[in-house]
Formats: structure tokens, C-alpha cells, sequence
């Protein structure tokens, strides 16, 4: 239990640290960090579930008013902005990177790119556009044009998490708890 | 940890904060239905006024929280100047200006243990699915008091990495920083079982 809460936590706290990772912001206002990166480790390393309680905490301190969003954003005013999509698609995106870590019965890189790729980029992506969508009026093809530009960062963060995944398997091979026996 | 609530004080710090998210909430869903540009005009206007109330250093507080919104407000003037669509521009405009400064106002006139005694209360039902609200206060504070020990210590990281190597920090500092946090997950673990555990 003190593991779990331990894990969970700290997990949150390390995503809201690499959203502090220098970052380059683009036009469209959404700044390229290593924050879905964060998410994505959550689901890889932790699983599906602790993953995914560790973004949703991350996420429910973000509404508390704690600036732990890149670019040193937070509180409520988040979720009314066209980045809102984003933001609550973490602990979903977190779970779905979990599930595929724990069930798909590949190695450690290529599980944790696919399911990197599957839950950090499709289904984040999915949910990051449609909140766009909903916020600046315009219709879903519209909204993921503007997107277009973050997702050659976000593959590389595909590849990252793949490399730290493997990378803590190998250093701390029984704090890999998505692929705990 | 340092927090969005700011520090000039205004007759809204005294209201606890579940009245003013319920507030919120009802004023969000209203402000979602209007459709012309003048009422969306005279709900940012009323908006600003009431920001401006409170005195000019909090007004310009408020000023500076919005300041994120700027490149969607760029693409939406672009936009709709191109598609000639001037009202619907302004409609979509307002609305997200007013939505997003009506929920900072409450962020940043509620203090933090206030929230978070808030989320208690909320979270007490969740005991009868095994979530004891400590658990989830312990959690919290957790996550506050060392996301700046982990940046702390990544900035240290970083400094032995210029002390070693003339190129710049790139990715391959990910990878010890994410195994500092989990080591330090384990060792707090440890700490919360020595005094008792949860």
C-alpha cells in the first residue's frame, strides 16, 4: 500500500519536473515538452492502473492551483482552454499506456514504444483535438491540422520512453511494475 | 510549493471555495449557451470589471494568467478574418476569454489547504471502494513536496553532466532522473512504514 502510494506520487511529481525540461513553444501555444512523456512512463513503468491514478492525481493538483503544467501553468482556468482536451486525456492516455505494457507480451523497448505510441500519441491525440475542437469552434480535421506540428516530437518521445523503460528494467528490474509478475 | 493563489486580497478569499466552484460551474454552463457577440461582449466586460474591483495589481495578476491564450487567440484572428466569419470569431473568442478568466478568479482566490480539505470532504463516499481520504491526503502532499526535490536534484544532475562533458545536457538525462524518482519512491515507501505506514 505505502509502495503503491509512494509510486504513484512521485510518478506524478516527475511529470510535472519534465514539464520543466527546456522546452520550445510553437506558434499554436501548446509547448513541446517532455510532460506526455512523463505520462507516457507512468503507464510503462507503473502499469495501467497506478499509472493511471499517478496522472489523474497529477492532473487533480493541476485544478487545485498548482502551476505543475508546462510553462508554469495551472489552476481551473486549464480546463476551460482549448488545451483542456490535453490535459484530462493524461490519465486516460496513462491507463491505455498501461494496459498495452501489461497485456501485449512483447519486449520491454517494443512493448513500451507501442504502448507509448498507442496511448501517450493515438488516444491522447484523439482526446487533445477533440477538446481543441469543442473550445475554438472548429471541427475535428481542423483542430488536428493545428496539432500536426507537436507530433514528430511526440515520436521521439515514443522512442525515448522505449529507451527509459528498457533502460529501468535493467537498473531496477523490480520496480517495473507493469511487468510485475 | 508555491501556488496560483495570489497573495492581494480581495472580499472573494473569505468565500470558501465550494460555493465558488459551484458558481463557477452554473456561470461556465450559462456562458456556453450564448450566441451573440454582444452578450459574450457584455459577460468580458462585466468579467474584467469585476477584476478590476478588486484593484489594479490583482486586475493585472488576472492580466498575466490569461497571457497563455494569446496563440489561440492569434490562429482564431486569422481564421475567422480569412473566412470573413468576424461574429462567430469574436463568439468563440469571448467565451473562452471569459470562461478561463472566470476559473482563474476562483484559483486564485482560493488558498491551497482550503482545496484541499475540499477534496477530503468530496472524497470521504470513495472509502466505501477502499480509498481512506488520508491516503489520498498523503498522496497529495507527497506529489507537493517533492516535485521541487526531484527539479532540485535534476538541476543537479545537470551541473555534474556540464562538470564531466563539454556537450550540451541532452535526452540521455531522462533516464537517470526518472530513476531518481523511483528510487526515492522506494525509499519513501520505506519512511512511511517506519512510522506506521497508511
Amino acid at each position: 500500500m505505502e509502495k503503491n502510494v509512494a509510486y504513484i506520487a512521485l510518478f506524478a511529481a516527475l511529470i510535472a519536473v519534465l514539464g520543466l525540461v527546456p522546452q520550445i513553444t510553437l506558434a499554436v501555444g501548446v509547448p513541446i515538452t517532455a510532460q506526455s512523456l512523463g505520462v507516457m512512463l507512468c503507464g510503462t513503468v507503473l502499469g495501467a492502473r497506478r499509472g493511471g491514478l499517478a496522472a489523474l492525481l497529477f492532473v487533480g493538483l493541476v485544478a487545485l492551483g498548482l502551476p505543475l503544467l508546462s510553462g508554469g501553468r495551472g489552476g481551473l482556468g486549464v480546463f476551460s482552454s482549448p488545451t483542456a482536451g490535453f490535459v484530462l486525456g493524461f490519465p486516460i492516455a496513462a491507463f491505455v499506456t498501461g494496459m498495452v505494457m501489461e497485456k501485449w507480451r512483447a519486449g520491454i523497448g517494443a512493448g513500451a514504444a507501442g504502448a507509448a505510441l498507442l496511448g501517450g500519441v493515438v488516444v491522447l491525440y484523439i482526446i487533445g483535438i477533440s477538446g481543441m475542437a469543442l473550445v475554438l469552434g472548429k471541427n475535428w480535421i481542423a483542430a488536428a491540422g493545428l496539432m500536426a506540428a507537436y507530433l514528430p516530437g511526440d515520436l521521439i518521445k515514443v522512442a525515448l520512453a522505449a529507451f527509459i523503460t528498457q533502460g529501468l528494467a535493467k537498473l531496477r528490474p523490480a520496480a517495473l511494475l507493469s511487468r510485475a509478475p | 510549493m508555491l501556488t496560483l493563489t495570489c497573495p492581494i486580497e480581495t472580499p472573494l478569499h473569505r468565500v470558501e471555495p465550494g460555493p465558488k466552484l459551484l458558481g463557477l460551474g452554473l456561470a461556465s454552463l450559462w456562458l456556453f449557451q450564448l450566441q451573440t457577440p454582444w452578450a459574450v461582449g457584455a459577460v468580458c466586460f462585466c468579467v474584467a470589471l469585476a477584476y478590476r474591483t478588486f484593484g489594479r495589481r490583482f486586475a493585472r495578476f488576472g492580466a498575466a494568467m490569461l497571457r497563455p491564450l494569446w496563440p489561440f487567440l492569434l490562429i482564431l484572428g486569422l481564421w475567422h478574418g480569412w473566412t470573413g466569419e468576424i461574429a462567430a470569431g469574436l463568439v468563440v473568442a469571448g467565451k473562452m476569454l471569459a470562461a478561463v478568466a472566470l476559473a482563474n478568479l476562483v484559483t486564485m482566490t482560493s488558498r491551497l489547504d482550503e482545496m484541499i480539505a475540499l477534496v477530503e470532504r468530496l472524497a470521504a463516499p470513495l472509502a466505501r471502494l477502499g480509498l481512506r481520504p488520508r491516503v489520498l491526503a498523503v498522496a497529495m502532499g507527497l506529489v507537493i513536496r517533492f516535485t521541487p526535490v526531484l527539479i532540485d536534484k535534476a538541476a543537479l544532475l545537470g551541473q555534474a553532466w556540464r562538470a564531466r562533458s563539454a556537450r550540451r545536457v541532452n535526452w540521455r538525462i531522462l533516464l537517470p532522473i526518472s530513476l531518481i524518482a523511483l528510487d526515492d519512491a522506494d525509499r519513501v515507501a520505506e519512511a512511511i512504514r517506519a512510522r506506521g505506514g497508511l
